[in-house]
């Protein structure tokens, strides 16, 4: 029987660890992050999640924990939040280099300083290029759901790369919705036990870690781009597996009202649930993407979806300081240039440090892209 | 070969990744001026430099001409020369 249960995008998170047999969990507290690992603690305590777990002395420490422990052939888990993760930032290019399918929560929080608790998404848009598969989520359903499938993408074969899933701080985590929670025995039949490619075990000693010169590098560079390119062949499939076991439909991105859109707001995390809302308060051909999956960039979906549309706003809560814009605006910009149809796209920076984003900045941007004046707008 | 995450299996493969090509100096010892203190012995930072029918010798394969020894020589018999190939 699939449990249905009111709960914070957190406990949602905690559910899914439980649910993931995961084994060993190394994790420091920080808000909005904490009580994902409160409860996961609370689960060990009671029995009801066999795992081990390490509490360290800081988020440098939980990233190297877990990866000591996924080198050891364990399911592992940390959870963090914006100096957290930038804390983590050096042991980050170490997991995704060493090819550990380590899944991390992110509770997106806005960078100090000043020093902000309150949710923007700069902290893992900041980690972009440290070859770790990236998920953002709209609702807590999506919390547990991208969490399960994050561990299934990740340890699958030829991917081996380590996973973010991020949810807005507050918006997600300190929210109470109505989320279904699989059974066990579903969840395992849907996802193995780990069966990693290398053990480091005293028994069967081996060098993991060594020194890659100038010689060979690049090499391992490039091996890191080509499992991310397979990954996405792999999360279209794990989607579908998901679906038929579990009957929710995800993949890269999400169209909502794209059949006849003129206008598209492109966007990842919660904030696309105000936008669903005001598109479903107009009668105007306004579209949404949602991006599920950010790191593989869904290039071939955004081209296919976006290409024929008039006019596309890029809403996002992070800036590059110095660029003057948000990633996912450059981004998107980067991968029409070669394209010989191509939308208008204007970037809209929103709801930085906590700012509300609410049905009027969205109308605000709707306005900009009618009679685009402006390549980027900041909103709130 | 590139193996997923760069794991060796195979123990002790350092050994064969001769290090001494990233040198450009080398160090030339002078048995005349050395009194075999071992001076040079215990401050390489390779373990390169070792002792041979009474003599000090360098392992030219893991020396990385860093010039360490030829500074606290006490009797100056360390010469760094500049290695032509």
């Amino acid at each position: 029987m699939v449990r249905r249960d009111v709960i914070h995008g957190s406990r949602a998170l905690a559910e899914a660890v439980k649910l993931c047999d995961v084994n060993v969990i190394a994790a420091y507290p920080i808000t909005p992050q904490t009580h994902i690992v409160e409860d996961i603690a609370r689960f060990i305590a009671n029995g009801e999640l066999n795992a081990e777990y390490i509490r360290v002395e800081s988020e440098h420490s939980a990233m190297s924990a877990c990866i000591g422990a996924s080198a050891a052939g364990a399911r592992t888990f940390t959870a963090t939040s914006s100096q957290g993760l930038a804390l983590m930032y050096e042991m980050l290019f170490v997991a995704s280099g060493l090819r550990l399918p380590i899944v991390m929560a992110n509770a997106n929080r806005a960078m100090s300083s000043p020093i902000n608790i309150w949710n923007d998404q700069q902290d893992s848009i900041s980690i972009r290029d440290c070859g770790w598969l990236q998920f953002y989520c709209e609702t807590n359903q999506e919390v547990l759901d991208l969490t399960i499938q994050a561990y299934k993408i990740s340890e699958s074969e030829g991917v081996h790369l380590p996973s973010i899933v991020c949810l807005d701080g507050y918006v997600l985590t300190h929210t109470i919705e109505p989320v279904e929670i699989p059974e066990k025995e579903d969840v395992r039949s849907f996802l193995p036990p780990y069966s990693p490619p290398f053990i480091l075990d005293p028994a069967t000693p081996m060098t993991l870690g060594p020194l890659g010169d100038p010689s060979v590098y690049m090499e391992f560079r490039i091996a890191q781009q080509k499992a991310m390119e397979k990954a996405y062949e792999t999360i279209r499939k794990v989607n579908r597996e998901f679906e038929k076991k579990f009957g929710r439909k995800y993949g890269l991105i999400e169209k909502y009202n794209m059949e006849d859109a003129e206008i598209a707001i492109v966007t990842l995390g919660s904030v696309a649930g105000t936008i669903k809302e005001f598109i479903d308060s107009t009668n105007e051909k306004i579209g949404l993407v949602k991006i599920w999956c950010y790191r593989p960039f869904p290039r071939e979906e955004l081209i296919q979806t976006l290409r024929d549309v008039n006019t596309v706003a890029v809403v996002e809560k992070d800036v590059s300081i110095g660029l003057g814009e948000g990633a996912v605006f450059s981004e998107l910009k980067g991968i029409f240039y070669s394209e010989d149809v191509r939308p208008k796209i204007i970037g809209a920076i929103v709801g930085l440090g906590g700012r509300d984003v609410a049905n009027q900045h969205i109308s605000r941007i709707i306005e900009e892209c009618k009679n685009p004046k402006h390549e980027v707008i900041w909103v709130g | 070969m590139i193996t997923i995450g760069g794991h060796i299996r195979e123990i002790g493969s350092t050994e064969k990744y001769k290090t001494g090509g990233w040198r450009t100096f080398y160090p030339e010892i002078d048995h005349k001026k050395c009194i075999m203190c071992g001076t040079c012995w215990i401050f390489c930072p390779d373990a390169s430099i070792y002792r041979e029918k009474g003599k000090m010798k360098v392992d030219l394969d893991f020396c990385k001409g860093c010039g360490i020894c030829a500074n606290e020589c006490p009797t100056g018999a360390i010469k760094m020369v500049l290695e032509e190939k």
